[in-house]
């Protein structure tokens, strides 16, 4: 995430440390009225990295859609449905763990394209097509349920939501994380001295903060029980993510059709193409997210996932994505998750009512981007 | 007394003087027309006189009825008695057009609508007129042509004693024109005064009274109609010198690059009618072809029909170096070696939020970079050139496109063209809104591709820019082809006339 020049311009980046800073704050603040103190507990915070992966997943897939100009209100259903075809396949049918994952994905996949379709192929605007998937999924899963749960007994489907990794493979991707930042920051050095402007000093020190992030997020989860699985598949998904919207064609197409859809058009992009595609791009991440939430609960539910579609797209605002398109960062989408994460752990820990929390979580939002908007009309 | 009087009208935008002291009269049940070219200042004087300019944005004086106004807003004029009929409907089509009349002034009681009397005053009004229009039609489900007469209705439910039309024959049959003009001729007796722009001489001539040309911001002249003539008119809309900034061009002509034979575009919103009807030109390597034209005269349409971006139904037959093409969509037109610097570049060149660079390797993309993966390094290695060759003020290519000036951007949407490498280059109004300087930078090169033997099309509203910069000159006028002329050949009153239809053998 970290070789980010085109679309994390200057004003971004002073965005991303300005969303680390409330993050940090809102962290210290819970950390000092939980009962107890235990925000800030190596426990805790592996339990909260582990709230936000499902939400993490979609996010980083709903960013891609956003920035594109699209949106998708389908994926908490979509999270319901295919839960329930991976319990399905694997509780009714008899079939091992690979089937039902591939089913689910597969799944997920091809909803997301057929969604897509509608919106890029038959002019149906997005917003109404996946209005529809949010309560046709949700009936496809209750009718595949018959309205009740299916468990799952494997063990190792179970481990893709609940089980760790050892600490030494913790510390094995931590180095490799380690090195991979410091790779790129040589290369920009490199690329910097080609332009004239040396600076293999101050590349360095502007990787020491992701480096000593990496470790230090690596200790922590280490001292507990690892790293979570559902945790590793949420980076692995983020820095892919991360790298689909700043290093490759579709994803700057992407950023083209949402800032500019005459413009792209004009200039050669098959719009309707790459929207297609990008919602084949969430349905997959769907999928993925679905697993992940099935595997932790242990059984699939009619009513899993629900909601799910307005945290992702919460996580994508709060992080700075713009709904008209256009703008918006995976970075920016992860941190917007664990925000909206961190609030949910945290108001639980404090004994925070439930309806209290809902309306705190809405009214943050609001202020959220109402602070943004502001400041952005005085740049 | 006159109905109306301007005096000294002046009005600046920011480093361009628009109205420089035009002085303009009308009296009650005059038909006086304002003709001249685009960009004359035609538009903005009528913006100062309704109110879209408020008092205070413009310096000079406005007097109704021997009595010195001075307006705030467009309601303001409004109920001064002014009403203008612009270009661009604007009726609310979803309406009825009962409801359209009497928009935002709708007869109620307690709030609530009075349809019955809305529905009866509408349809008093229509027959006043002497049009079988039902008030309860949608608006968007007349043609054109009556969707103008009822905004012509809703300019007299307003008592309006100054009528403003701008081109309203533009979209309009023949039948229509002349019902629009039997009824002008009603208003005029009932002692309304009109404000006529036109760029349809013949029109201009049959209804008017009095004629005043307006040339870059001045008042030319006033005449009776009957004292004058159309070449008369001409020569005052065009005269001014060629100024030496288009240097002589060293073109060298080489093959034909790009043949388009009968290139028909039908319009979006009315798939019968021809905006481009049975137009064809070639133009060579090295070569500058000027497609000339009056806005409105389909020339953009050509092009874009052309780049298969037309979203309308169109038909073209393409020849590119000799062999036969088609091109279907912007891909393919890229492919082919078309490059296409749209009008209008905020809307349709730019994408404003992101970088020069990100803007300028966008049609390249997949050449400058990798077919999957970008690599920015080689953007930045692809871009350094035009950045250089085309002097682009800028801190950096990292700087957002939407904060450079307007030749800055233009400059920035010719660099991302020429990263295509094309074979051909459009060009719509290249230079409109830029400073005066970076427009000369512009010519400067567009004469050096022309040298390397790029084949390049110009569209431009500017006569002396088209005169200075082509080879060659195509004129259109209301979709038609109604002339063309060598370098040496075309004069400004030749190519006006010609898109003013006013051609006297005009037979291609």
């Amino acid at each position: 995430m970290s070789e980010s020049k085109s679309i994390l311009t200057n004003r971004a980046a002073l965005r991303a440390y300005a969303m680390i800073g409330v993050l940090a704050a809102i962290w210290i603040l819970f950390h000092a009225i939980t009962p107890g103190h235990t925000f800030l507990t190596p426990r805790n915070l592996s339990n909260l990295m582990t709230q936000t992966a499902v939400t993490g997943v979609i996010a980083v897939g709903m960013l891609m859609v956003i920035v594109s100009g699209q949106i998708d209100l389908s994926v908490g259903s979509i999270i319901g449905f295919a839960g329930g075809i991976s319990a399905y396949v694997m509780t009714e049918m008899g079939y091992p763990m690979t089937a039902a994952i591939i089913a689910a994905v597969v799944m997920s996949t091809a909803i997301g394209l057929f969604q897509g379709a509608l919106a890029a192929y038959a002019n149906i605007p997005s917003f109404i097509v996946t209005l529809g998937g949010l309560l046709a999924w949700r009936g496809a899963a209750k009718w595949l349920l018959g309205g009740n749960t299916i468990p799952v007994s494997d063990e190792i489907f179970k481990g893709i939501g609940n089980a760790n990794l050892p600490a030494l493979y913790g510390w094995i991707v931590a180095a490799l994380a380690v090195a991979v930042v410091f790779f790129a920051a040589f290369r920009r050095a490199r690329m910097a001295e080609d332009e004239g402007t040396s600076g293999l000093s101050r590349e360095l020190a502007k990787a020491a903060f992701p480096a000593a992030a990496i470790v230090g997020f690596i200790a922590i989860m280490n001292a507990w029980q690892g790293v979570p699985v559902p945790v590793v598949i949420f980076l692995c998904v983020a820095f892919i993510g991360a790298f689909i919207t700043n290093s490759t064609v579709f994803g700057r197409y992407l950023y083209a059709i949402g800032g500019n859809a005459d413009a792209a058009r004009l200039s050669g992009i098959n719009n309707r193409w790459n929207v297609l595609k990008v919602f084949g791009v969430l349905g997959a991440l769907t999928g993925v997210a679905a697993l992940i939430f099935t595997a932790r609960v242990g059984s699939a539910l009619p009513d899993a996932g629900t909601l799910k579609e307005l945290d992702a797209i919460a996580a994508c605002v709060i992080g700075g994505a713009s709904l008209v398109g256009g703008r918006g960062t995976v970075f920016g989408a992860c941190l917007g998750a664990l925000i909206m994460a961190s609030l949910d752990n945290g108001m639980s820990l404090v004994g925070v009512r439930d309806f209290m929390q809902d309306i705190i979580k809405g009214s943050i939002l609001v202020i959220a981007v109402g602070l943004d908007m502001a400041g952005r009309k005085q740049s | 007394m006159p109905l109306l009087e301007m005096y000294d009208i002046q009005k600046d935008f920011p480093g361009v003087r628009a109205l420089d002291g035009v002085t303009f009269t009308l009296d009650a049940g005059e038909f006086h027309a304002l003709v001249g070219e685009n960009g004359a200042g035609k538009s903005t004087l009528m913006k100062v006189l309704s109110g879209v300019y408020p008092a205070g944005e413009f310096a000079g004086k406005i007097v109704i009825e021997g009595r010195e106004v001075s307006f705030s807003g467009i309601r303001d004029s409004e109920n001064a008695g002014i009403a203008i009929i612009f270009q661009e409907l604007s009726l609310v089509k979803e309406l009825s057009v009962g409801e359209n009349i009497f928009l935002g002034r709708a007869p109620s009681r307690f709030g609530v609508i009075d349809w019955t009397e809305l529905y009866r005053r509408a349809a008093e009004l229509l027959r006043g007129l002497g049009l079988s229009i039902d008030p309860r039609a949608k608006a968007g489900s007349l043609g054109i042509g009556q969707q103008q007469l009822v905004e012509i209705a809703k300019a007299l439910s307003r008592d309006a004693r100054i009528l403003v039309l701008d081109e309203p024959t533009a979209a309009l049959t023949d039948a229509e024109v002349e019902t629009l003009f039997h009824i002008l001729d009603g208003l005029k007796a009932r002692g309304v005064g009109m404000i006529y722009i036109s760029h349809r001489l013949d029109e201009v001539f049959r209804m008017s009274d009095r004629i005043t040309v307006l040339r870059d911001g001045r008042t030319v002249a006033t005449h009776a109609a009957a004292d004058t003539n159309k070449d008369a008119i001409i020569a005052e809309m065009v005269g001014r010198e060629v100024t030496d900034i288009f240097p002589e061009p060293k073109h060298s002509l080489g093959d034909v690059v790009l043949r388009a034979e009968s290139v028909t575009v039908f319009s979006e919103d009315e798939p019968d009618k021809r905006i481009v009807d049975d137009v064809s030109f070639d133009v060579r390597a090295g070569e500058v072809l000027g497609i000339a034209g009056l806005m409105g005269a389909g020339r953009s349409e050509l092009l874009t029909a052309i780049f298969g971006a037309w979203q309308g139904r169109y038909t073209v037959t393409l020849e590119l170096a000799g062999r036969p093409i088609a091109i279907k969509d912007p891909r393919d037109a890229i492919r082919a070696g078309i490059g296409f610097v749209t009008e209008d570049r905020k809307r349709y060149g730019l994408i404003l939020d992101q970088t020069i660079l990100d803007n300028m390797t966008l049609a390249a993309l997949k050449r400058v970079s990798g077919r999957i993966f970008t690599s920015r390094s080689d953007e930045r290695r692809a871009a350094s050139m035009p950045m250089r060759s085309l002097r682009i003020k800028a801190p950096s290519v990292e700087t957002v496109a939407g904060t450079l000036s307007g030749g800055n951007q233009q400059k920035v949407v010719l660099g991302k063209w020429l990263l295509t490498e094309p074979r051909v280059l459009f060009l719509d109004e290249p230079t409109r809104g830029i400073d005066v300087g970076a427009k000369q930078e512009i010519y400067a090169e567009i004469n050096k591709l022309a040298e390397t033997g790029l084949a390049i099309v110009l569209v431009s509203s500017e006569l002396p820019e088209v005169l200075g910069l082509s080879d060659r000159i195509v004129v259109l006028h209301e979709g038609r082809k109604t002339g063309e002329f060598t370098r040496a050949e075309a004069t400004a009153e030749l190519v006006m006339a010609a898109a003013t239809g006013h051609y006297p053998n005009a037979n291609f």
